[in-house]
């Protein structure tokens, strides 16, 4: 029996597909056969950061409509074993994604894969909503800021209400933060919100805190899920992110600024 | 950097503040999540009792919220009309009571505790 994640946030440009593609990448890495499925119907992006914008000739709508079938759509990474991409459509609309049509194909994908990561548009708007009517965990990416954080408590709210195992009465989606574009430096300058404020004020436990990083932007200029970076600190954030969500139990690295050598101090305070 | 920036006590960080701003409305918004936005039926009852004494324009009525930490006000202002007008009205109803005094808008509470009416009349 497949897993159903959906990696939401309401608000945009907080790093859902950033973080999609890196989660299912990471889930892949462990082994487990991985689908990502880009929910943002009209304005499909996943497929760039996963890099196989050039391979996509039949889509999700497609499969919904019936004018595919889900093999055809199907794109299979070409780095990674186990880890396949559901590209969206470019050209039709939300109302594409009927409810019916999404739980046939998420049907059909849990008879063949461990994972299926929903990568949900911006808002609370209908393909917000379907990408999280059959969840059964919920990532909500947050950067330390406030209007994410609101958006982060509506689409909890939603989460609670609106989602497939709350109107059925079922076990309610479980729920982790992953904080993104962190600054520690920042932080400690009380010019960001803290870990523990923004835990404190949406009350759920943490996934992971993906620190502001320059590999971000380099890695999906490139098309490669920064997961893949090993070197980098975000690529090494989700993959702890990674572990811990499969029940690893591991330290939260990069919530506190990295301590500066003398050399480096004097540098920044001439700078 | 002055020597006498020592002895100011610092600002509060920007981070505290948008802490506690978060707090708060977000207290509210999980508050009015579970049951129904009560304010548009509230403006309209409350509409519904004021014209049953005074005759007043539906346009010039202005509901306004502000939320705060332990004590929210709900405004609600209701601009009455001209004397004349009002008399006129007043007489054409039965077992009505003439319109208050005048010039200065007057502020009357239409209930204890969180919700302030305050009526503005035109003289």
């Amino acid at each position: 029996m497949s897993k159903i994640i959906v990696m939401t946030s309401g608000k945009g440009g907080v790093g859902k597909t950033t973080s999609s593609a890196a989660f299912a990448t990471g889930l892949a890495l462990r082994g487990f056969k991985t689908v990502v499925i880009d929910f943002d119907v009209g304005l499909r992006n996943l497929d760039l950061v996963m890099g196989c914008e050039r391979r996509v000739v039949f889509d999700f709508i497609n499969v919904i409509n019936g004018e595919a079938k889900l093999n055809q759509a199907l794109i299979k990474d070409k780095r990674i074993e186990n880890l396949y991409i559901l590209p969206t459509s470019q050209t039709r609309d939300k109302d594409a994604l009927s409810r019916d049509g999404v739980e046939k194909v998420l049907n059909e994908l849990s008879k063949e894969f461990d994972y299926i990561l929903c990568d949900s548009p911006a808002g609370i708007e209908r393909g917000a909503l379907m990408s999280l009517y059959f969840a059964d965990h919920a990532i909500i990416v947050t950067n330390p800021e406030v209007s994410s954080v609101r958006d982060s408590d509506r689409i909890l709210g939603v989460l609670n209400s609106r989602s497939r195992r709350a109107e059925q009465g079922l076990e309610p989606v479980t729920q982790q933060l992953l904080l993104t574009r962190y600054d520690p430096d920042r932080v400690e300058r009380g010019e960001m919100l803290k870990v523990d404020d923004v835990l404190e004020i949406l009350a759920i436990p943490l996934l992971g805190v993906v620190p502001e990083s320059q590999a971000v932007l380099r890695a999906s200029n490139v098309g490669m899920p920064v997961i893949l970076d090993e070197a980098s600190n975000a690529g090494q954030a989700y993959m702890d992110a990674v572990g811990r969500f499969l029940g690893e139990d591991i330290d939260h690295r990069f919530v506190n600024p990295q301590k500066k050598g003398l050399f480096s101090r004097l540098l920044r305070r001439s700078a | 950097m002055s020597i006498f920036s020592f002895f100011r006590s610092a600002p509060r960080p920007s981070a505290v503040q948008a802490k506690e701003r978060l707090q708060i409305v977000m207290a509210h918004e999980r508050a009015g999540r579970s049951g129904p936005d009560y304010l548009p039926m509230l403006q309209q009852e409350l509409l519904a009792v004021i014209a049953k004494y005074v005759d007043i324009d539906q346009n010039k009525v202005e509901v306004k919220l502000d939320r705060g930490g332990d004590c929210s006000t709900l405004e609600v202002n209701i601009e009455l009309p001209a004397r004349e007008q009002a008399k006129a009205a007043a007489a054409a109803k039965a077992g009505d009571k003439p319109a208050g005094n005048d010039d200065a808008a007057a502020k009357r509470p239409v209930s204890g505790g969180s919700v302030n009416g305050s009526a503005k009349k035109r003289g």
